[in-house]
């Protein structure tokens, strides 16, 4: 090896050594102050900026709303409030780092009453109710996300599984065989979705927050937990795609896309707002593009809806089946 | 010594007060109880026979058998736990419901590996899930509760293979969904009648939904499973 490359090597290994050295003696020195508490906590606490912006907002703006004589919610409200604000005025919460089981355990910190609230709030779009703002309000939680998503994937292999033999059931040469497959498929489709799509949007409305001051930012974990709560309404359609008549399913479909979607959608709009036009229009769309193909890409490979070949001799009439539903859907 | 304590006093300072003189002796007595020998044959399981040990080990899983099929709300359960009974629960249930390999007709049903899987991991799941919500149950404990719980299930199973033997009409899957829905609904309500005490009181029904989804799946798996001609 060439001589110069290798001192220039070596002095470069040297510094970046120093400079570590320091650096660690410098925290080091900082430790041993016994002083510790305070310190770490700010540290944590400067870390953590963007969540300690979003606590304020959504309180003052709620009190406005209060002051102004609109409240909606009433008695329904007074609990999670008192809760919610004792939580608030007892500090920090997210303060663990992320790779204790403690920090976990923040987002987790939901009741049964919260749960159900969230889920009806999910379901039904009230106009001047924004999702994050009124339901999670800094307690976003990771139990709803997790659970909609698993029921949907065991509700989608199931009803999948008794329509296909409702469908083929007068039929003397069809054996009944519980596809075990789409249990996995779905549980890709769907959890990707929940974590993909917050994450991507999460980025996308971080980057615009850096041009556009907005007074509305969202955290990660809001946004996925509001994608996991607006799953739970495709639940009972799924429920009654069971029933194998095609008007009553693209119907159910259609009523769950338009409430979920309009959530979505309201959800979204404070944050993008103050945004250029084409930006709004082009980030709502692609919010509810996305949703209307989770619901019908789950609807076609799932539910195949081809008309039956008597006399086709194969055993696997499933297979088959969802190839042919693309061909016709095309 | 003195100076030393002095410079460190700011930090140390507490352990100032206490000090050693050499003038005080170290008193007592060491001795082995030798009497303790006899003691510790009753725990020391070495030197038994094998058999006794194995028929310990059953008599411990037949037992929690029975809490099972009467759930009361005793703790013995719970405090003794082992892992014994849900892997023989896990087994056999996943012997049979498993689908042959080279045969085309059994392609849909689930693997050995796949009810293996579903069922440990759906339970450890179920676990980190009630620990997260601040249940105060254990992690093994939880995975003992949960698996053997199974055994309802289980029994299901070996009833509707029985059934099956006799035919695949209406009749039959009618016997089977009420002999699976009741073994279902047995299976649940034993696992919440052990769990539900551990966790927080306002939080009961977001630790019992896992639970039931969980038995709900494997009684799915039961219900259509369907032999092989």
């Amino acid at each position: 090896m060439n001589p110069s490359l290798t001192k220039l090597f070596l002095f470069f290994l040297h510094v970046c050594i120093h400079r570590a050295l320091k650096s660690v003696m410098a925290n080091s020195d900082f430790l041993l102050q016994f002083q510790e508490f305070e310190d770490n906590q700010d540290f944590t606490q400067n870390t953590q900026e963007s969540t300690t912006v979003t606590i304020d907002d959504p309180i003052k703006s709620r009190k406005q709303r209060n002051a102004a004589g609109t409240d909606f919610e009433g008695e329904e409200d007074d609990p999670l409030e008192n809760s919610d604000k004792t939580k608030l005025l007892s500090g920090e919460r997210k303060s663990a780092p992320f790779w204790t089981f403690e920090y976990y355990q923040t987002l987790f910190d939901v009741d049964t009453h919260q749960v159900k609230s969230r889920i009806l709030g999910s379901v039904v779009p009230w106009p001047r109710r924004n999702f994050v703002e009124v339901y999670l309000r800094s307690n976003p939680d990771l139990y709803g996300p997790f659970w909609i998503c698993a029921t949907l994937v065991f509700a989608i292999a199931i009803s999948g599984n008794i329509s296909s033999f409702l469908r083929h059931h007068g039929q003397p040469k069809y054996k009944y065989v519980p596809d075990f497959g789409k249990v996995t498929m779905a549980a890709t489709a769907i959890y990707s979705y929940a974590l993909l799509v917050p994450l991507a949007l999460w980025g996308f409305l971080t980057w615009r927050n850096r041009t556009i001051a907005s007074l509305v930012s969202y955290s990660f974990m809001q946004i996925v937990c509001v994608y996991g709560y607006s799953l739970s309404i495709y639940i009972p359609a799924v429920i009654v795609w069971i029933i194998p008549s095609e008007g009553l399913r693209w119907c159910s479909i259609a009523v769950a896309m338009c409430l979920s979607g309009s959530v979505l959608v309201m959800t979204f709009w404070p944050a993008i707002r103050e945004d250029k036009p084409r930006i709004i229009i082009a980030i709502l769309s692609t919010i509810v593009i996305l949703h209307v193909l989770l619901a019908v890409g789950c609807k076609a490979c799932f539910f195949s809806t081809y008309e039956t070949d008597p006399s086709a001799d194969n055993n696997e009439p499933l297979k088959a089946g969802s190839t042919l539903s693309f061909t016709k859907a095309n | 010594m003195a100076e030393a304590e002095d410079s460190n006093k700011p930090l140390f300072a507490g352990l100032s007060d206490i000090s050693i003189s050499e003038d005080i002796p170290v008193e007592g007595d060491i001795s082995v109880p030798v009497g303790s020998q006899n003691a510790d044959n009753d725990f020391s399981t070495l030197d038994e026979p094998v058999k006794d040990t194995i028929l310990r080990d059953l008599r411990a899983v037949g037992q929690k058998f029975v809490h099972v099929m009467y759930p009361k709300k005793s703790s013995a359960l719970l405090r003794d736990w082992d892992l014994w009974g849900p892997l023989l629960l896990c087994v056999t249930l996943a012997l049979m419901l498993q689908g042959g390999s080279a045969d085309s007709e059994e392609d849909g049903r689930p693997q050995f590996a796949e009810v293996f899987v579903i069922i440990w991991f759906g339970s450890v799941i179920i676990t980190l899930n009630s620990k997260l919500l601040g249940g105060t149950i254990s992690f093994f404990q939880s995975l003992c509760v949960l698996g053997y719980c199974i055994l309802p299930l289980t029994v299901a199973m070996i009833v509707c293979r029985i059934v099956l033997l006799g035919g695949s009409g209406v009749v039959s899957f009618a016997v089977r969904l009420i002999v699976v829905t009741a073994s279902f609904s047995w299976s649940t309500f034993a696992s919440t009648a052990f769990l539900a005490d551990s966790q927080p009181t306002n939080r009961k029904a977001l630790v019992v939904y896992p639970v039931f989804l969980f038995y709900f799946v494997i009684g799915w798996m039961i219900l259509t499973f369907s032999p092989s001609h």
